[in-house]
Parts: structure tokens; sequence; C-alpha cells
């Protein structure tokens, strides 16, 4: 581990070392804060310049943040449908925007060369404590969804088709956000640890493909995330 | 750390991912030959093919990674350590 540690540029993946924040008698994993701080405002930023001055006929970066938009409009709508995906959009743009800037940022961004007293610079989705916040901001979507649709006869659900399988959708409350937290943390751990192995065994060129590789499932994981939070807002509404 | 504990974790932690390889390596390849198939035949819905499948195996990627997610907690945070 010191090793890798050690090599400049890339990152070694530190298990459970952190930059502690103390917040009152909280202790707050900093490195994911500035991380997501730092793609939040890229988003912002991003957002602003594509919006601050709106024409009818868009050109060069509001053409590119329209496409953008597109693009998430259309993961709702395939899941949600034309009718009513308006309302869930922006939360679902926003879980594939974030979790996509945050896995980018981990990926491309050289954090080693920015040293923290303790802990590094990484994605803010490899820590469990992100990915379970957004899986449970995703549980409360589509509660929040059900109710809004259909009031308390929401809990109608879990009677069926039969009453029998009552505890199975109460458990499948649970194993939602599970799956969800867990999906997301272990494929972006893993491709920073898959790198990291990689670069202890040789430390030049054969990472590349399996960085690439990890650019590509950051991709595809915040695809998954968004697809999955709107489809199951769908069925919340259904 | 006992060692009885760390070499059973290490042993664990192997096999927790050895064995949650084998179901979605199995299942991946059933569903890209079918994709491979499904473009064969038909050559001009390939995008939508293409989509669809790394979807679900992005999903059947995901039952690894729960083995993953088990071995590193057995190798970082160990709740039997002591």
């Amino acid at each position: 581990m010191d090793f890798i540690n050690n090599s400049i540029l890339l990152a070694g993946v530190e298990i459970g070392t952190h930059y502690y924040w103390k917040v009152g008698e909280f202790e707050l994993h900093g490195q994911v804060f500035i991380v997501s701080w730092f793609v939040i405002s890229l988003l912002l930023v991003a957002s602003l310049l594509g919006a601050n001055d709106p024409k009818r006929i868009p050109a060069s970066w509001q053409n590119f943040m329209e496409s953008v938009v597109e693009f998430t409009k259309e993961i709702a709508v395939n899941q949600i449908g034309a009718k009513s995906y308006r309302t869930w959009l922006p939360f679902v743009s926003t879980m594939f925007l974030f979790i996509f800037g945050s896995n980018w940022a981990g990926a491309i961004i050289p954090w080693k060369l920015i040293v923290l007293p303790e802990g590094e610079l990484a994605a803010p989705t490899n820590d469990i404590n992100t990915t379970v916040a957004f899986a449970l901001l995703t549980s409360g979507m589509y509660f929040y969804a059900g109710f809004r649709k259909k009031g308390l006869g929401y809990f109608k659900r879990y009677i069926q088709p039969t009453p029998i399988l009552l505890p199975i959708n109460i458990l499948e409350d649970f194993t939602k956000p599970l799956s969800l937290s867990f999906r997301l943390f272990g494929n972006v751990l893993a491709d920073e640890l898959t790198i990291s192995v990689l670069v202890l065994l040789v430390p030049l060129f054969i990472p590349l493909p399996i960085m690439a590789l990890g650019i590509f499932a950051g991709s595809v994981q915040a695809l998954i995330f968004s697809t999955l939070a709107a489809a199951y807002i769908h069925e919340a509404l259904e | 750390m006992d060692t009885i504990i760390a070499a059973a974790s290490v042993i664990g932690a192997g096999l927790s991912v050895g064995l949650a390889a084998i179901g979605p390596g199995i299942g991946q390849g059933t569903a890209a030959g079918q994709a491979v198939e499904g473009i064969a035949r038909q050559p001009e819905v390939e995008n939508q093919i293409r989509g669809t499948l790394l979807l679900s195996l992005a999903f059947m990627e995901a039952l690894t990674i729960y083995g993953l997610v088990v071995a590193l907690a057995l190798l970082f945070a160990n709740p039997f350590a002591g």
C-alpha cells in the first residue's frame, strides 16, 4: 500500500482513512465535501453559463447544455412516461448529473497533487455515506411521489396482488436503497481499487485501459442510478 | 487482529468475490450472446440493443459488486476484528 501511495499522480486508495472535520460532536469526511463542492460548483457554472442568455436558436454552450438536459429528459420519459415525467425530471437529472460529475471528477482529475493531512481526495461516490444519502433521497422521493398521487391509498400497493406478499413488499422498500447504494459505492470503489492494484504491479501504460473502463463505468453507473430512481418513482405512481 | 480471524477473513473475502463472480459471469455471457444474435438478425436496431445490453450488464455486474463490498468489509472494516 505504501508504494501505491508514494507514487506521484496516481491516487492510491486509502480505505478507512479520512480527512476528518469536527463540527460540534460530529465527524465529517472532509475529502468528500471538498470534491462534492467542486462538482457542485462545476455543475452550477455550467448550467448558469448555459442559461444566462438563452437564445431561440441555441449556440455553443447553450446548445451543449440543452442536449445534456435532453439526454436526462429521455431517461425520465422512458421510465416515467411522457405524461407525468415533468414533475420528477429535476430529481432524476440532478441525480444523473451529480453522480456523473462525481465519478468523472474522481476518475479524471489528478487529485493526488493536492495533499491532505490525512486521507485523500477522490470521487465523493467512493464513500458509502454519499451513496446511502443518494439512495435514501431516492426512497424519500418515490414515497413522496406515491403519496402525492394517491394519498394514503398508496399503502394498498403493499397488499397487491395478494396480502400474502405483504412482508416481501415491505422488505422491498429496504432492499431498494440498499442495492442502489451498494451498487454505486461498490462500482466506484472497485474501479479505483483495480487501478491501484494494477499500478502496484505495473506502474506504466498497463492501467490505462482499466482507467478508460473506469470512466466508462462511471457514466454507466450514473445512468443506472437515475434510470432506477425514475423506475421506482414510476412504480409508485402506477 | 486475532490470527484465526484474520486468516478466515482473508479466505472469506477471496471466496465472496470469487463465488459472486460465477453467476453474473454466466448471466452476462448469455445476455451478450443473445444481443449479438439479435444484432446479427436485425442490424438496424443495433443501437437500441446495445443500450439495453449495457444497462442489463451493469445490473448483473452489481451482483458481483455486492460480493466485493462484502470482501471489502471483511478486509477493511471487519466487525469481528475486536
